[in-house]
């Protein structure tokens, strides 16, 4: 099939941008979307121009790293996938696509697509962990949990970390990724002891990081490519009111 | 110089647990003195950086991805094993260092795998206590599934994403580390060389991947941890940036290589379907579990998955559980990847290539129920939908063998220290647990060994006798480094030429798959060692870098790591070509028994090959650390 493409370039940080078009031909329906921007970009290298810049890495699904913008939704038209693993054969021949990078002003754009989701690491290191040392921990099966709440923590805990949630969100909240953590976290018998304090600094971090508030149009959970649904921002609400109504912390 | 791999004395149930205490320590206190690099933050980075922070070291961890959170750790699907014997099945410490050994076809080292079997308990024990939420069953209790070249069911693991949240376990320690101060994040910076004064390692030289900028970091130590090199052969699972360059610089600058030849093919991967192929998906070894692999026992030409129900019961070879009834379907990997080649070179491949097998999960519906089959493998059905187009509830899936994990790597010793003193290396980085070829469900396990478990020991030893003195960057050794990696960029982007980077990638991909692949000889190597050296010249001739180095620039940070790629396909084609026997991943048509199964020579090859570089055009110079057998005795391994 032959498509039209319109893709957001940007040289660096500074730079303004601007949409430009490219005609691709001969595209195969097994293709997946990234290889088709592949092919452009060997195109591109030969004509002696500088390739599109985005960010890929294990293009498996789980890494997180690939971000794009397509059709006005994040990861493109299928439901539950990352642009890596959408493919050629959800496009039709003569078909405009329009490729943008995140936008948010927490997810500030390094180059054509690719952004910086720094802040999100930013809001892990303000307590999206347990704070064990390597060493002197107790056997694991001394801690018994109930599958199905080891199941709610597992589906929390799946987020990749690719920022959809935010660019799916009108006010580019952050609340779905760091409610995943936070949600994971508060469910298992392990996180119970700095149950307060994480949220109360994970959510300071999200607010100083610049991400908007939340106002539950659940745009992030639809978009979101492992399907982390609202449940969990309405535990992070209540474990935050709890945080707030029970401690002193921060 | 002599390799001296430092195995302790003693039984080898002992070795480790003396080991530690004869190690030296470093005072608390005096921890703070010593700065030590990490790169790389997959499993065996993040957990050793993490930890190294814990005990108070100053830390710099380094990867090229924007997060420490995508290293390619994060892909691994099915597990990790740990002999626990929580299912009360006979498994022990003794039992997983035994299978492990013999999995690696008898070319890993006794000691280490015997301290990874001992760690591995503790492993699971630490991540259950980050909250990393493995499966359970209904008491509460861990869950266990089998995997390959096992009897028992030892693996661990959370849903089809164990990688994944294993390595969100030591990226959140990580993180931990990163707000308490003590480990200093540099994302999008990638190592393009170690530097080594009075012949120890003393810092490394990166460029920033944002803005260009070259620049080098001092320390007491450096580790790296910076995985395996599948991506020699263009097409393997390893993410698009995985890369050898790290190891390859400091292979250069005096480490050696350890049995670069020794690669993994996996089984289960998603067939390759046209030339605009980037990489290819593994479905995880997992399924072999419950899913038969077949072929029709007459060659049916072009034969589709939504055909396959039309060949009827007696008409298919089931040829894995034929061959190898004790084993069945969950042989290991190098076993069951060999047959499927055998059975593809046989003509009774199917689908449109005829280059794949079917797995086959009906019997398995129909034992189970499907829900029950959801329930174990619904993401990796639904990700083998979205890739092929079939959906596998209904067919069956098409599976052939691609370049998964490479066993050999950076030679180090007991510490995990390269022939470089300070330089350490860690996970799939290094050369050292998994012989000739790795158990599934290992990997993981080894980096968080690694990492968790005897890093954080081994580099007090080393750091005990340094001076505390610091070495500033602006240290001739440094300054040189500087300029060689600067002068090589500058190189790059000069040639102009008229073949992209990918071009010779895909080209070096080509030859390194036909002869250097599932199967070898020596006139394909020989053939294949002329071939490189023809591509590496042209190359530096004719490849076309965009762009200028002070700005991200992907053409450019691929050009590095493909130069790094040719030269060590050469390494390998070398080491291939040396070791006229087979064993594990590597097999050689010449050594084979007359069933064509894998035949080692043990007189001969008993050993690890250490490869010295010896200069630019210059073939490298090999040294073997014999391998002694105290505790196993070495058998024709027989999965039958």
């Amino acid at each position: 099939m032959n498509l039209k493409l319109k893709i957001w370039r940007q040289k660096n940080a500074n730079d303004k941008g601007a949409f430009e078009s490219y005609d691709v031909s001969d595209v195969s329906p097994d293709m997946s979307f990234l290889e088709m921007l592949d092919v452009l970009n060997e195109d591109l290298s030969r004509d002696g121009k500088d390739p599109v810049h985005f960010d890929h890495d294990c293009r498996e699904g789980i890494c997180g790293m690939c971000s794009l913008y397509i059709n006005g939704k994040p990861h493109g038209p299928k439901d539950a996938v990352t642009t890596c693993q959408l493919h050629m054969r959800s496009f039709k021949d003569g078909d405009i696509i329009v490729i943008e990078p995140w936008r948010a002003s927490a997810f500030p754009v390094h180059k054509d697509l690719v952004v910086d989701r720094s802040s999100f690491d930013r809001i892990i290191q303000a307590g999206g962990y347990v704070n064990v040392n390597t060493g002197g921990v107790p056997d694991a099966n001394e801690i018994a949990i109930p599958k199905t709440i080891a199941d709610q923590a597992m589906d929390a805990a799946q987020c990749i970390g690719c920022g959809a949630c935010v660019a799916a969100c009108k006010n580019a909240s952050a609340m779905l990724f760091t409610a995943a953590k936070v949600s994971q976290l508060a469910l298992l018998p392990q996180g119970q002891t700095e149950r307060h304090t994480r949220v109360e600094r994970m959510v300071a971090q999200m607010e100083e990081e610049g991400f908007g508030n939340c106002t539950n149009t659940g745009a992030c959970s639809a978009v979101c490519p492992k399907e982390i649904g609202q449940e969990h921002i309405a535990r992070l609400n209540r474990e935050y009111i709890g945080a707030k109504a029970a401690s002193d912390n921060v | 110089m002599a390799l001296d791999s430092k195995i302790p004395e003693g039984p080898l149930a002992d070795k480790w647990t003396s080991h530690k205490f004869k190690s030296k320590l470093v005072n608390p206190a005096n921890k703070r003195k010593y700065d030590i690099i990490v790169v790389g933050t997959g499993l065996a980075g993040a957990s050793a950086a993490a930890s190294f922070g814990e005990l108070g070291y100053n830390v710099k961890s380094f990867c090229f991805q924007d997060s420490p959170r995508r290293a390619h750790s994060i892909a691994a699907q099915g597990g990790i094993n740990a002999a626990k014997n929580y299912q009360n099945d006979g498994d022990s410490v003794f039992r997983l260092f035994y299978d492990t050994i013999k999995g690696g076809d008898y070319r890993g080292r006794e000691a280490n795998i015997h301290r990874l079997a001992e760690v591995s308990v503790n492993i699971i024990d630490q991540c259950v206590a980050q909250g990393v939420p493995f499966a359970r069953d209904y008491g509460g209790l861990l869950d266990n599934r089998s995997f390959g070249g096992a009897q028992v069911s030892r693996t661990f693991y959370a849903r089809g994403q164990t990688g994944q949240q294993l390595l969100l376990g030591a990226y959140s320690a990580l993180s931990r580390q990163v707000a308490t101060g003590k480990v200093k994040l540099y994302a999008r910076t990638e190592m393009l060389d170690v530097v080594i004064i009075d012949g120890q390692a003393r810092g490394i030289v990166t460029r920033n991947l944002i803005t260009g900028e070259i620049e080098s970091h001092s320390a007491h130590a450096v580790v790296l941890a910076t995985g395996g090199y599948g991506n020699v052969f263009f097409l393997s699972t390893n993410a698009m940036g995985s890369n050898v360059t790290a190891a390859w610089r400091a292979h250069k600058k005096g480490a050696f290589f350890g049995n670069p030849c020794y690669t993994q093919i996996h089984p289960t991967c998603i067939p390759v379907s046209g030339d605009h192929q980037s990489k290819l998906t593994l479905m995880s070894e997992s399924l072999r579990n419950d899913g038969r692999i077949w072929v029709p026992k007459e060659a049916v030409k072009g034969l589709k998955a939504a055909d396959a129900a039309k060949i009827a019961e007696e008409d298919r070879d089931y040829y894995l559980e034929r061959k190898y009834p004790a084993f069945g379907n969950l042989v290991p990997r190098d076993v069951a990847s060999r047959n499927a080649k055998q059975m593809c070179d046989a003509g009774k491949g199917v689908g449109a290539t005829g280059l794949a097998v079917f797995l086959d999960f009906s019997d398995a519906i129909k034992r189970d129920g499907l829900e029950t089959i959801k329930g174990k493998y619904g993401n990796l059905f639904d990700m083998y939908q979205q890739i092929t187009g079939d959906n596998p509830y209904e067919m069956p899936m098409m599976i052939y063998p691609a370049v998964h994990y490479t066993m050999g790597g950076l030679w180090v010793d007991y510490n995990l220290m390269t022939s470089v003193p300070g330089l350490y290396a860690a996970g799939e980085a290094n050369f050292s647990d998994h012989g000739a070829n790795r158990l599934g469900a290992s990997a993981l396990m080894q980096g968080l060994a690694d990492g968790y478990f005897v890093l954080p020991y081994t580099i007090g030893d080393y750091l005990a006798n340094m001076p505390y003195d610091k070495i500033p960057t602006d240290h001739e050794a440094f300054q040189t480094a500087e300029k060689e990696v600067k002068d090589r960029i500058q190189k790059l982007l000069s040639i102009n030429g008229t073949k992209t980077v990918d071009d010779f990638h895909k080209e070096l991909g080509h030859i390194m798959w036909e002869h250097c692949g599932m199967a070898r000889n020596a006139e394909g190597l020989k053939l294949a060692k002329e071939k490189i050296k023809a591509l590496r010249e042209e190359f530096w001739k004719n490849v076309k870098v965009l762009g200028d180095n002070e700005e991200m620039n992907m053409s450019l940070e691929k050009a590095n790591r493909v130069a790094d790629f040719i030269e060590l396909g050469e390494l390998m084609v070398d080491d291939a070509f040396n070791r006229r026997e087979s064993c594990g991943g590597h097999f050689r048509e010449e050594s084979q028994t007359p069933e064509g199964e894998a035949l080692r020579i043990d007189d001969e090859f008993s050993y690890v090959a250490a490869w010295e570089y010896q200069g630019e055009g210059q073939d490298a110079k090999l040294h073997k650390e014999e391998l002694e057998f105290e505790n196993v005795k070495l058998t024709q391994r027989s999965y039958k």
